[in-house]
């Protein structure tokens, strides 16, 4: 068997080989300050973001990460952001905006996290202003499906100008577990139900649901590379007026 | 009670006909139990004002002066034919009489115009499709044309599965309308009624200017089975109720059914006359 399949692509995505969110952040982005906090309720470090600068253009990097050589899976929660981490994210989107800069998401997240706490803090309520506020924002956003892309919680960082998918990743409207076991009653089922559900980049571009595939990286030229990507990408759109760009990304969203 | 030889005794045979649902309507919130034939109109307990989960067109009823309907021919794109999702379709079609699971149009509330949406619960959970998030996309642009006001009553388990990422899509989608009408400085109250859960939450149900719920209404993102699956926490019998949710300051109020139109004009009338609509 040649092609790959779609569960295998799952794996690859959730792997913990695939590159970290900070590596990632640290290798693109030249004098990168990490910013913390969401100034009303606390830091949640599952949102790994700050400033830095891309071929010397002030760019606010926002990424969802996974454990890596500073903070554990448990510490993060395997990737999953509580309302201060998109809080933070919604206050550095705001500010971005006001220091015309542009707004790159790196995205590694099964999901929203789901707990007692996060339903106090408005988890649901975060996301929906950072869709909004994003599908609004008035500088150049572009969106990088890095690992998983797991539903309302890697969409509330998924609404640039363009969204930008790595080859082994997926993005998709819940996992292929919870898709079995609520559809099929049967969460053994996950192999199955990774076919039918289109969450590979391949079936994801077809839809238009993402726009470019983007190779893996692991080593610096390779990262180089994907650097050279986003730099081209945010002067397309910096370069572009302002409304023409906003009345792209509306397009964009509500032809689906 | 059931009696030693495992047979119920003849006091459990009474109460559970006494429970046949077609006779009684049992309060899920404090477990009064109403005689069907004696509900008020507003179909709520009078214990504990919960207000029973109602279908689109019966809301409408409740509230509009006058109503016309919009899109009523949007449906699922025929791409979605799994035999066991058209099943489903078909009969949440039957029970509720539309195509999709929100009726939506132009209304008038004791003279107040506004573009008015009613999510039904009982077509697939309420869950947001593609045609779904269609409709209420239209309703927001038509809005926008007319410079009206929109409320928007959700009542959702969420996407829908069904039609995979697509349906998380909508959530974008009605967004982008939602700010644009936003931006035309025009109101829109959310009004989120018995369940208000996942991506509907995430999105368009938590962007209203105005965030109003109905006693005990069940809102929230994750499910509570998610929570507990995934985490293994045990979340309070309460955790995701509209009294939480304004104790937490994710509402600006909870409104009594039967207050619900005087409170709704009031509300629009504030946002109408002076500058705004000259
Ligand atoms: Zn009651």
């Amino acid at each position: 068997m040649t092609k790959k399949a779609a569960f295998d692509r799952v794996l690859e995505a959730r792997s913990n080989d695939k590159i970290k969110i900070k590596t990632l952040v640290n290798e693109i982005a030249d004098n990168f300050i990490e910013l913390h906090g969401d100034r009303a309720y606390g830091d949640d470090s599952a949102v790994y973001a700050g400033i830095g600068s891309l071929n010397g253009q002030p760019v606010t990097i926002i990424g969802i990460r996974k454990g890596d050589d500073e903070v554990s899976d448990a510490d993060v929660h395997f990737g999953s952001a509580e309302p201060d981490g998109y809080h933070k994210a919604l206050r550095l989107m705001k500010q971005a905006e006001k220091f015309n800069r542009p707004v790159i998401t790196l995205i590694n997240t099964p999901g929203a996290y789901p707990d007692v706490e996060a339903e106090y803090h408005g988890q649901g309520y975060l996301i929906s202003q950072l869709i909004l506020q994003g599908m609004q924002l008035k500088v150049p956003y572009i969106s990088v499906i890095v690992g998983e892309g797991g539903s309302g919680g890697a969409l509330a960082l998924a609404v640039g100008d363009c969204v930008w998918a790595f080859e082994n990743s997926i993005y998709s409207i819940l996992s292929p577990e919870g898709y079995a076991t609520i559809l099929w009653k049967d969460s053994s089922r996950a192999r199955e139900a990774a076919d039918v559900m289109k969450l590979t980049p391949e079936d994801l571009i077809k839809q238009g649901i993402i726009d470019k595939i983007i190779p893996e990286v692991r080593t610096s030229a390779e990262i180089k590379q994907f650097k050279a990507q986003l730099f081209d990408k945010m002067e397309e759109l910096r370069a572009m007026p302002e409304q023409e760009m906003l009345q792209k990304r509306f397009t964009r969203y509500r032809g689906f | 009670m059931i009696n030693n030889d495992g047979k119920p005794s003849p006091q459990e045979l009474q109460k559970r006909m006494d429970d046949i649902p077609d006779v009684w309507l049992k309060c899920p919130i404090c477990g009064h139990a109403i005689y069907k034939k004696h509900i008020n109109e507003y179909r709520t307990c009078p214990e504990c004002h919960y207000g029973f989960r109602l279908g689109a067109k019966a809301r409408i009823e409740m509230l509009c002066d006058d109503f016309k309907p919009l899109n009523l021919e949007v449906k699922a794109a025929d791409k979605f034919d799994d035999p066991k999702y058209l099943e489903k379709l078909n009969k949440a079609r039957q029970v509720t009489g539309l195509n999709e699971g929100v009726l939506s149009g132009i209304g008038s509330i004791n003279g107040h115009k506004a573009a008015i949406g009613v999510m039904d619960w009982r077509f697939i959970m309420g869950s947001l499709g593609t045609a779904t998030g269609e409709i209420i996309a239209r309703l927001f642009e038509k809005a926008t044309e007319l410079n009206l006001p929109v409320i928007l009553f959700t009542a959702s388990g969420g996407a829908r599965m069904q039609e995979g990422i697509e349906s998380l899509m909508q959530m974008a989608k009605v967004s982008e309308t939602v700010a644009k009408h936003s931006q035309a400085g025009l109101l829109y109250i959310s009004y989120l009624c018995d369940p208000t859960t996942g991506g509907v939450t995430a999105s368009f149900a938590m962007q209203g200017d105005l965030i109003f719920s109905e006693p005990h209404s069940l809102i929230g993102f994750a499910g509570r089975r998610v929570i507990e699956r995934t985490i293994q926490q045990n979340p309070p019998k309460d955790f995701q109720r509209a009294e939480t949710l304004l104790k937490h300051g994710f509402l600006d109020a909870i409104i009594k059914r039967e207050d619900m139109k005087a409170t709704l004009s009031k509300v629009l009338s504030l946002h109408e006359g002076g500058d705004q609509n000259d």
